[in-house]
């Protein structure tokens, strides 16, 4: 029999005000089991805590029920309180009289007694309860990021600076992602190579660190302190080790008419390419899809030129394995394909472009070196026309329209207006706009700049129609200006389209392979938006950068420092403590049938063979479900499924369940 | 369909709510001083898909008027597949119900998040009014066993 204590908690006002608390006190003393009963102002504070260790010590109490608030609020304040003096913490069960009881009922008479009936079902669960004691698992002390943009390098760098091996997977033959294909950053017009450059040759110096460049990670399994990643490294069709990073085989290549990703398609590569020259790794990588030695096996020109030897046509896709302790998720975004806004003719004139695109144009590491030439004859534009908003903020999701805003693009198309203006004053630029946004340090002052200084037109309203008219080669834009109520007409020479900024498409592969949750949009959902906003609900997946949402660069490295700093609490541990409430099987009535394998979420049911003495002496060998309690999160799916009833959830058994049931009918 | 022969009758409901969504809707329901009526006791369990059929029959058998079962929204659940276990099982339950003696309408499976307050006081309200309205679980009165 236990000995249990019931502590009824006034809450100030907030229980006894609708709730007779000592009524609820009186009525626990006549339940059988209880030894102890009392009522208490504040039993949270360290007085009311107080009050139950020293009756836990006093009564020799083995049960405690505590009738107060929701047990998301206090359970582990009174559970720690209760094993600070020796009880085990699960021998604590919380009557929720306050968010449940006091206040949702006005009617006090009716609310005292379903606060008696909830304490009595505590107290008939807490008959029941078993001490449990939480197991461990050690922690590997090595940590993956998913991305090397500029949020998988801040990461991977604030990791490695607390002293753990890091390893960054990146699908492109080089980190630095889409930062370093910027020209320069809003609101101080720094140039981005300088800035993210030296950050790369940071990651690729650091001793922690290690990159897996034109790599995938195929498959994670494990658990927080306990994941395994398969990643695949792709196959180059160079050493990695023997390339030197000279460039001859890149000049050499016949292979000329590829087109180059890293300018937005807009230039040429070779099949065998360094994607920019500060590249890191800089290491050489055939495309092969565009080299003819791989697609008809002629050429072979690179493999004669290399001097370190290092083409090997005959490499294939290697896979390895790691295991790691925490998985930092930085996958990043893409820009939508405006394509399907054919109003906006993107498909139509090689004019009208994409905001990144532009900003190939405008970089001095661009196709056309940083001259703002009309991709279409190679003239500088005079009139430019930026249209806003393009796929953001709008519900039309068969176009790939995003509901939500992509938060950069009024301050990069502000940030491309006044660079247009600094290098080419007499261009005339017209930003069509829904609303300007610009939250942020020095952003609004930015924007202003570039209307009141550079003297750019911004117009509140819609574009109908970009028509192309071959003739004059120029782009008519036809919009309205919702402000001066009138139609406005534009021939411009260029057209830039702030496309909609989406997840990455490998997101949600990635997401998959965790078990990370996604919202509607694709983004990386975090376990709470206010209090855990970079991590998953996921225990051990951590988020920065924009697969969490749309964000500047600042937010990103913020973000990615404080991922790192989760990564690192997680990873300075030795070991981990387990969920104590787990599922466990009566082996005894256990048939071996494999239900419960089939349904659990986490794997955390395997079988094995057991020797069983049987009651006539002999020895049977039988097949037995067996939990990893490490793994086991405790959900209970397994528990309603087994037939024979053998599967039972510690913390939350069948027994305590229907004690519970049977104290609330009563 | 019973008459109820006192106008005060109480109806007995049980809610089983999971920790993650519903039994924190019903927190939150608390903290926006929303009101439900006081017929409705909560057992809480790790996930919906925690809860056996046995449990609800065993409420049935031990005067319950009404079992509600609460969870995440599908494609919501913490366990990530949970209450799709709990939809299911309980679509199979509820067709025998009636066989059983208990009219099918004293149960209900009902999803509602942790941010979802007002839809959990409105279901409880809608569903403290059904079993009202149904009366006492008569039925199976005479074949189970009252412990006192």
């Amino acid at each position: 029999m236990q000995r249990i204590g019931v502590f009824v908690c006034h809450c100030g006002s907030n229980i006894a005000a609708t709730v007779d608390v000592e009524a609820v006190a009186a009525a626990a003393k006549k339940v059988p089991g209880v030894v102890f009963s009392a009522d208490y102002m504040y039993m949270c504070s360290e007085a009311g805590q107080a009050l139950v260790k020293d009756t836990i010590k006093n009564e020799k109490l083995t049960g405690v029920v505590v009738c107060s608030c929701s047990p998301h609020m206090h359970e582990n304040t009174f559970r720690k309180a209760a094993s600070s003096v020796g009880m085990n913490p699960y021998m604590v069960e919380i009557a929720n009289i306050r968010e449940q009881c006091s206040w949702v009922h006005k009617d006090r008479e009716l609310a005292t007694q379903k606060a008696i009936g909830l304490m009595q079902a505590a107290v008939a669960k807490v008959q029941l309860n078993a001490p449990l004691t939480a197991g461990t698992t050690p922690v590997t002390k090595r940590a993956l990021v998913i991305g090397g943009g500029i949020a998988g390098m801040q990461a991977a760098l604030d990791i490695a600076e607390a002293g753990f091996d890091v390893d960054i997977v990146e699908q492109k033959p080089t980190i630095g992602g889409k930062m370093a294909q910027l020209d320069k950053t809003f609101p101080t017009l720094d140039c981005a190579s300088c800035i993210v450059t030296p950050k790369m040759v940071e990651v690729a110096q650091n001793e922690k660190v290690h990159i897996y460049s034109y790599s995938e990670v195929t498959d994670v399994r494990g658990f927080v302190g306990n994941f395994t990643a398969t990643i695949k490294r792709k196959a180059r069709y160079v050493d990695e080790k023997k390339c030197t990073g000279c460039g001859l085989c890149t000049e050499k290549c016949p292979m000329r008419k590829v087109p180059d990703e890293w300018n937005m398609n807009m230039g040429k590569r070779s099949a065998v390419y360094i994607p920019f020259a500060q590249a890191i790794p800089k290491v050489a990588t055939i495309d092969p899809r565009y080299c003819l030695h791989l697609t008809k096996g002629t050429c072979g020109i690179c493999s004669r030129v290399c001097e370190a030897g290092a083409i090997n046509y005959q490499a294939k896709d290697e896979f390895i394995e790691e295991k790691y302790g925490a998985i930092v998720v930085a996958t990043g975004y893409e820009m939508i394909d405006p394509g399907a806004y054919d109003e906006y003719a993107y498909t139509q004139s090689p004019d009208v472009v994409t905001s990144l695109e532009y900003e190939r144009l405008m970089s001095a590491a661009g196709p056309t070196g940083g001259h703002l030439v009309r991709p279409s004859d190679g003239k500088e534009p005079k009139k430019i026309v930026f249209i806003q908003c393009v796929g953001s903020r709008e519900e039309d999701s068969c176009k790939g329209g995003k509901p939500y805003c992509s938060k950069v693009c009024c301050m990069y198309t502000a940030k491309h207006a006044i660079l247009t203006k600094d290098h080419y004053p007499d261009t005339d630029i017209t930003v069509f706009y829904i609303d300007v946004r610009t939250p942020g340090k020095l952003f609004d002052e930015f924007y202003r700049r570039a209307v009141e200084q550079y003297g750019v037109h911004y117009i509140k309203g819609a574009v109908g129609k970009v028509v192309p008219n071959p003739v004059t080669g120029k782009l008519e834009v036809q919009g309205a200006d919702l402000i001066l109520n009138e139609q406005v007409h534009i021939d411009a020479d260029m057209v830039v389209l702030a496309a909609a900024i989406e997840p990455s498409r490998s997101a949600r592969q990635v997401a998959t392979m965790l078990t990370a949750s996604m919202d509607t949009n694709g983004f990386f959902t975090e376990a709470h938006a206010k209090l855990r906003p970079v991590e998953s609900p996921t225990a051990g997946v951590f988020l920065c950068g924009m697969a969490q949402g749309p964000k500047d660069i600042p937010e990103t490295v913020g973000q990615a420092g404080a991922a790192a700093a989760k990564v690192i609490g997680l990873l300075v541990k030795n070991e981990l403590t387990n969920n104590a409430c787990v599922a466990h099987p009566d082996e005894w009535m256990c048939n071996g049938c494999s239900q419960c394998e089939k349904v659990c979420p986490y794997g955390a049911i395997t079988y094995v063979e057991k020797e069983f003495k049987m009651p006539d002496r002999t020895k049977k060998m039988r097949r037995v479900a067996q939990v990893n309690e490490a793994v086991c999160q405790g959900c209970g799916a397994c528990t309603v499924t087994c037939p024979s009833g053998a599967m039972d959830l510690k913390g939350f058994s069948n027994s305590e369940i229907m004690a519970e049931v049977d104290a609330l009918c009563r | 369909m019973q008459v109820n022969e006192n106008e005060n009758w109480k109806p007995k409901i049980i809610a089983f709510c999971c920790n993650w969504c519903s039994y924190s809707g019903a927190d939150l329901a608390g903290t926006n001083r929303l009101s439900y009526p006081a017929e409705v006791k909560i057992v809480r369990v790790p996930c919906s898909c925690r809860i056996n059929p046995m449990f609800i029959l065993r409420a049935f058998g031990r005067g319950a008027d009404g079992v509600i079962i609460c969870g995440c929204h599908p494609g919501d659940c913490h366990y990530s597949e949970g209450n799709y276990h709990t939809r299911r099982r309980m679509t199979l339950l509820f067709s025998m119900l009636n066989y059983l003696g208990v009219e099918s309408a004293r149960t209900r499976v009902e999803w509602v998040s942790a941010a979802e307050g007002q839809r959990f006081v409105n279901v409880m309200n809608s569903f403290v009014q059904d079993i009202t309205e149904l009366g006492p679980n008569r039925r199976l009165e005479d074949l189970r066993c009252r412990e006192n």
